[in-house]
């Protein structure tokens, strides 16, 4: 919590005035698009995608890695964006929930999502899409058990974990029976 | 979280100088740790020096009959890698029970061993903590502490190490090869975190300057009896209230050679050499587990709300011990336990 | 005029489906404006005292701050209390953000940091440094139960405990078989996916456009306007989204204050988003303290029936809920006695949090039946059947509708409640107990007034609105099924909107009674514009439609047809032509009957089942199959209503099983406050989770039938679970959560 200490003294803090804000110049793939980009080296890759480049889609629920709203696809592994410096994502390839559909076409994570209405208000869905195409890449899911186990990691407060199984069932069937 | 400069070089040497030349440098590979405890304002580094991208720490290679971990190879790899899978079986079983995949996707083996504790006091800036503000005093000992230490604590600090891959690797007796000013060096796993006592502040024998650069495996992986069991307050993506790796050497029904390590109980992954002592040799019975947890845990001591991790660790370890003798490994994604 | 029922009752998917999948839809803190600026709010560390200095030089020299605002320089904002209260606002006096120095709860915002980008705003605010001077706090219920009061005045729309009944304490003392013990369930937080977030759009001259976190943007709407004394007409409030909120978006939070106040300070657009660990420094579930007795006769048949609550609230504000009512109506009983009190604690005021008060109440009462039955060798089921309640002995009304038997047996056959062993600890496989739980569910069907707007244009599309929220119930999703099938449309020739503050007044969105309320004025409105379409087409030249009266049409494919001989129509465009319009659009207004709530009393009921396993050395539980068969009128999407009903479920498991809020008392401070260490469920956590629903004619207390699903899934989840792992296990867990150490012996 942004608080200050409780007791006077602690956590003495370097001052502002003395911190170097030298920014660095980055080269990120976003949804197939390359683009150089200044970033401050505080920036996370959340942040980058959220308020510089407009790219709402990704979640900030927790910004600690906690509940996975903010997953995205890097170099085709799922991360939490939150936790990411994007300067040390230089030359990466992300891939965003607004990447996914292709010429207005649903990814069949997406179109199964709707069709088993795996989501209620939708704050979470950006983040258990992308860990859904993550999920299925990696190939380690094989059942409901291993499925639920591999999405544990996306946090989805209205309880629609039931649906998203389904969903991800439903896609992995799409892609021909088990994911491996 | 106040501003910081970065920088990424090119070797480890260089990486090392780096934070050598500055009080107020820190190394930084995944990140899942160290950028969540600076957003809370607990870790204030003013320089972060990138190792994440190192040349030729990402591998994981044949080393003296056992495996030599790069510091940078990412928990994901590691836990699916074939030769783990086969050989050190608990250790992919560990590192599968913790975290996320997003997590594990992005957190390096070096980083792992670095987590700090989750005491809910550490990363709460608007209370005092030993830990986070050394002599402010410790609010956890007559407060919230649920998931606190039980073994090894202090005066100053009862604070738990959160890992599950490090409670694996004191099983497995690793080694840990790091980098400092002066030289390569290697720390035995179980030197390499340290208990609070006096200074809670520290963590770990490894100096600030010093780079973790890989974790060696010995040969033997115990892959026939092995289990990594956790037990937690969800089924999954929840740090272990109690967690036990057990591996032995059976010979029939007797026990040649045993290792137990537990998690969530101390300041480190907790070994009893007198406890592993007592199994050698003996008969692989729940009676001599019992003998065993009980010697592990003479020592134990509750603090209110985590009094029952006692009586839990008691019944994890018997168990752990059960599932290991019989060769049925506690599974990650059947949360039945075996 | 008959209506069309192709959508209504039909599993549609959702229309915002592919806005959310695509990342497209807008939350609050996603909006843009030119010159956004970001606030980052400063939280105190101590319960109660004030704050003796404030230090933000450091701060403000970090390169993109533009202004700090604390307690000594805010502007001002209206001066009595009544201006602060929103509409569902307990009574008291509610809190003020930077009123003043004094520190009234731990976590409180005592300075907000605005600057040009959020992370210029985040690293400033760690360098503010406050010093506070402690006063002596108590944030422990348990040493407050003496000064426990009735309060003094009644929260609208909350029934207080209804007056005795009987003798509850003579047929106690009597009755051969007694139950009686204390309950509680820890407090917990809302935690909704999406941090409450606000951005303000300065548009000049005062005027403001809000994107705020709100169940109801008239609420904030409301709210701004009064505090800060702004003409109605400079503010609009949009909520196009609400990234979930389960009651935590009810009343404004004090983003929203923090955020307009620099906007109209700074004269710039400014957005403020709290942060995880600050979701934890606003309303809760409150901490509940409860006693239930039951009395009964060796049939099973109750006697008496007494239960006591005593909840915790803020030094500021009375925040009440319905905690014992529901024993007075749950089951049939002639001698009641309900007791409901507050203490206060030092914590903000607590929350509305789904279904506010019934799963404490019912965790009490389901859990004491459930040891009743035990005590008698009774079935649990049968005990609940044996007192089953014909009328609402509460107020002596007849229910509206009431198809809770056909719940329990439907239920009970899904789930194979037949086969269950009565014993405790009966049931097992490999190391793990098995154990089979139930209990009954109950929450209010209510209906609000609201007003809807249809407008249908020629080419055969039709706009409803209200101002209405969806938190992610599915309100557009359901409002366009209505509005389809008023006229025979296609759902995508169907456009609802809601989340705006300028469009026709409706209720907040909570309660569960928004498909009543906002559904019911939507049909209206489109009933409104039919009627006048029909009227048109009546006077069109040779009109097929020229003798025929309302009852004998039907609305279907862009047409108005006889009903006997479909192939007499007039098409929409025609009748527009024939009226010398292009558009129809008309509002109305609908409103509970008041005659029919006068002798009814309408709610939802559920009957729900839960198989756990325990493992019977290390005690940890597993919910492995939920059956919850709903009674809750007509189901306008199986679909959606499926979703709402597993998600209550799996608030339900949370509150049984990992969520709680954890309070250091010396500190007066939750510690927990973060979604690592405050146990939301997880998807390993849940599995199987079947939703049935059952039949039920309800046709007295709003016009479509329907009763709400928002918050029945969750009523009797808790006590189900712990009467399943009562059953596993033979311990009877009375205090929520059942973690891993309370079945530990």
């Amino acid at each position: 919590m942004p608080v200050n200490p409780a007791t006077p003294g602690v956590a003495a803090a370097p001052s502002a005035g003395s911190s170097p804000v030298a920014h660095h110049t980055i080269t990120l793939t976003v949804n197939g698009t390359q683009r150089r980009m200044e970033v401050a080296p505080w920036t996370t890759l959340l942040d980058l995608l959220r308020e510089q480049m407009e790219l709402t889609g990704t979640k900030k629920g927790c910004d600690h890695g906690q509940c996975g709203a903010c997953t995205v696809l890097v170099n085709g592994q799922r991360i939490n964006s939150c936790l990411a410096l994007a300067v040390s994502k230089d030359g990466a390839e992300v891939v965003t929930v607004e990447g996914l559909a292709m010429d207005g076409t649903l990814h069949p994570v997406q179109a199964a999502f709707i069709e088993q209405d795996a989501f209620q208000c939708g704050y979470c869905t950006p983040g258990q899409i992308c860990s859904a195409v993550g999920l299925l890449k990696e190939g380690h899911a094989r059942n409901a058990d291993e499925i639920r186990e591999l999405m544990s990691g996306n946090i989805c407060r209205c309880g629609a974990y039931p649906n998203i199984v389904a969903a991800i069932e439903q896609a992995m069937q799409q892609a021909g029976g088990s994911a491996r | 979280m106040i501003r910081f400069s970065y920088s990424r070089p090119g070797a480890v040497g260089e990486a090392v100088q780096a934070v050598q030349a500055d009080a107020g440098a820190k190394f930084i590979a995944g990140g899942t740790n160290l950028v969540d405890l600076m957003k809370y304002d607990v870790e204030r580094p003013r320089r972060l020096v990138d190792v994440g991208a190192l040349p030729g720490l990402d591998r994981i290679e044949e080393a003296d009959g056992g495996l030599r971990i790069g510091a940078l190879v990412t928990n994901s790899a590691l836990a699916y890698d074939a030769r783990i899978e086969q050989r050190y079986p608990l250790l992919a079983r560990a590192i599968l029970s913790g975290a996320s995949p997003q997590l594990r996707n992005a957190a390096t083996t070096g980083g792992n061993l670095l987590q700090r504790t989750r005491c809910y006091y550490f990363y709460d800036t608007g209370t005092p903590c030993n830990k986070r503000e050394p002599g402010t005093g410790c609010p956890a000992i007559n407060g919230v502490n649920r998931i606190h230490a039980i073994l090894g604590t202090s005066e100053h600090c009862i604070a738990t190490h959160p890992s599950d891959m490090c409670v694996a690797l004191a099983a497995l007796e690793a080694t840990v090869e790091v980098t400092g000013p002066q030289g390569e060096r290697s720390i035995a796993f179980a030197d390499f975190h340290r208990l609070p006592g006096e200074h809670p502040e520290i963590d770990t024998t490894l100096a600030p300057d010093e780079i973790i650069t890989a974790v060696r495996l010995p040969p033997q992986g115990f892959a026939t009896h092995h289990t990594y069991l956790k037990l937690r307050d969800r089924q999954s993506y929840a740090f272990a209230l109690v967690s036990v790796a057990a591996v032995l050497e059976m010979e029939g029904d007797t026990i040649r050679e045993a290792r137990l390590a537990l998690g969530g109980v101390a300041h480190k992954p907790w070994r009893d050499p007198a406890a592993e002592a007592l199994l050698r040799g003996g008969p692989a019975t729940r009676e001599r587990f019992a003998e065993a947890a009980a010697l592990i845990l003479q020592a134990a001591r509750g603090y209110g709300d985590n009094s029952f991790k006692i009586e839990l660790a008691r019944r994890a370890i018997v168990r752990a011990l059960s599932q290991a003798a019989a060769g049925t490994p506690q599974p990650v994604a059947d949360k039945r336990i075996a | 005029m008959p209506n069309n029922e192709t959508h209504f009752g039909a599993p549609r998917s959702r229309v915002d489906g592919r806005l959310k999948v695509t990342g497209a839809a807008k939350y609050a803190g996603e909006f843009i404006a030119p010159d956004l600026a970001h606030g980052y709010v400063v939280s105190g560390a101590i319960a109660k005292g004030r704050i003796a200095a404030i230090d933000t030089a450091e701060a403000e020299k970090v390169p993109g701050v533009l202004r700090i605002f604390t307690h000594r320089n805010r502007p001002t904002t209206a001066w009595l209390n009544r201006s602060y209260r929103d509409a569902v606002a307990p009574p008291g006096a509610p809190f003020r953000p930077l009123y003043d120095e004094n520190i009234v709860y731990s976590g409180q915002p005592v300075a907000l940091v605005v600057a040009e980008s959020f992370e210029a705003a985040r690293d400033a605010a760690a360098l503010v440094r406050v010093t506070y001077e402690s006063a002596p706090h108590e944030t422990n219920l348990r040493n407050r139960l003496a000064e426990a009061y009735v309060p003094p005045k009644e929260r609208a729309g909350i029934d207080p405990p209804p007056n005795p009944r009987g003798d509850a304490g003579a047929a106690y003392a009597a009755a051969p078989a007694k139950v009686e013990s204390g309950y509680h369930v820890a407090p917990e937080h809302h935690n909704p996916m999406e941090p409450h977030a606000s951005t303000v759009v300065w548009e000049g001259d005062g005027k403001l456009i809000i994107h705020d976190k709100i169940q109801g943007a008239q609420n904030t709407h409301d709210y701004v306007t009064s505090v800060f004394s702004l003409p109605q007409k400079d503010v609009r409030v949009l909520s196009p989204f609400v990234g979930g909120a389960f009651g935590s978006g009810l009343r404004p939070q004090y983003q929203l204050f923090l955020a307009v106040m620099a906007s109209l300070e700074l004269k710039r657009s400014v957005r403020v988003v709290l942060t995880r660990d600050q979701m934890f420094t606003f309303g809760y579930r409150p901490d509940t303290i409860q006693t239930l007795a039951l009395g009964a006769n060796p049939d099973g048949r109750l006697q008496a029936i007494r239960h006591e609550a005593i909840a915790g609230t803020s030094p500021f504000e009375d925040y009440q809920e319905v905690v014992v009512n529901w024993s007075g109506l749950a089951y049939h009983c002639d001698n009641v006695d309900l007791k409901y009190r507050l203490a206060k604690i030092d914590t903000y005021t607590p929350l509305d949090m789904r279904a506010p008060g019934a799963p404490l109440g019912m965790f009490a009462l389901e859990s004491g039946m459930d040891e009743l039955a035990h005590a008698l060798k009774l079935d649990p089921l049968e005990l609940r059947l044996r007192n089953y309640a014909e009328m609402d002995q509460n107020t002596g009304k007849q229910f509206s509708s009431k198809e809770l038997r056909a719940a329990y047996q439907l239920g009970a056959e899904r789930f194979g409640w037949a086969r269950r062993n009565p014993a405790p600890r009966s049931m097992r496989e490999g190391h793990e107990l098995i154990g089979w739980g139930m209990a009954t569910g109950v929450w209010e069907a209510g209906m609000q007034q609201a007003s809807a707007r249809a407008t249908l244009t020629a080419d055969g599309r039709l706009e409803v609105a209200t101002a209405t929220a969806d938190i992610g119930t599915g309100t557009y999703t359901i409002l366009t099924q209505i509005g389809a099938d008023a006229f025979g449309l296609r759902m995508e020739d169907v456009t609802a909107r809601i989340g705006d503050s300028s469009l026709p007044a409706s209720p907040i969105e909570g309660g569960s009674w928004t498909a009543a309320s906002a559904g019911s004025a939507v049909q209206a409105a489109c009933y409104a514009v039919r009627e006048t379409l029909f009227r048109y087409a009546r006077r069109m030249e040779n009109s097929p439609l020229a003798n025929a009266d309302s009852d004998h049409v039907l609305f279907a494919e862009g047409r108005i047809a006889l009903l006997n001989d479909p192939s007499r129509f007039v098409t929409i465009a025609d009748a527009m032509r024939a009226g010398g319009v292009d558009r129809i659009e008309q509002e109305e207004t609908t409103a509970p009957d008041k005659g029919a709530l006068s002798r009814f009393s309408p709610y939802t009921h559920a009957a729900v089942f839960v198989e756990v396993r325990v493992d019977e050395e290390l005690g940890a539980v597993r919910v492995t199959r939920v059956v919850d068969a709903i009674a809750a009128g007509r189901i306008i999407n199986p679909k959606t209503a499926r979703s709402q009903i597993i998600g209550g479920v799996v608030f339900g498991l949370g509150m049984a099983l990992t969520e709680e809020s954890m309070l250091d008392h010396r500190l007066g401070r939750f510690m927990n406050h973060n979604l690592a260490e405050y146990h939301v469920p997880a998807n390993a956590d849940i599995r199987e989770i079947d939703v049935l629903f059952v039949e039920e004619d309800e046709n007295r207390t709003n016009p479509l039938g329907v009763k709400g699903l928002g918050e029945i899934g969750i009523v009797g989840t808790a006590a189900a679970v712990a009467n399943a792992v009562f059953h596993a296990t033979g311990k009877r867990i009375r205090e929520l959560p059942i973690t891993i150490d309370k079945l530990l012996d």
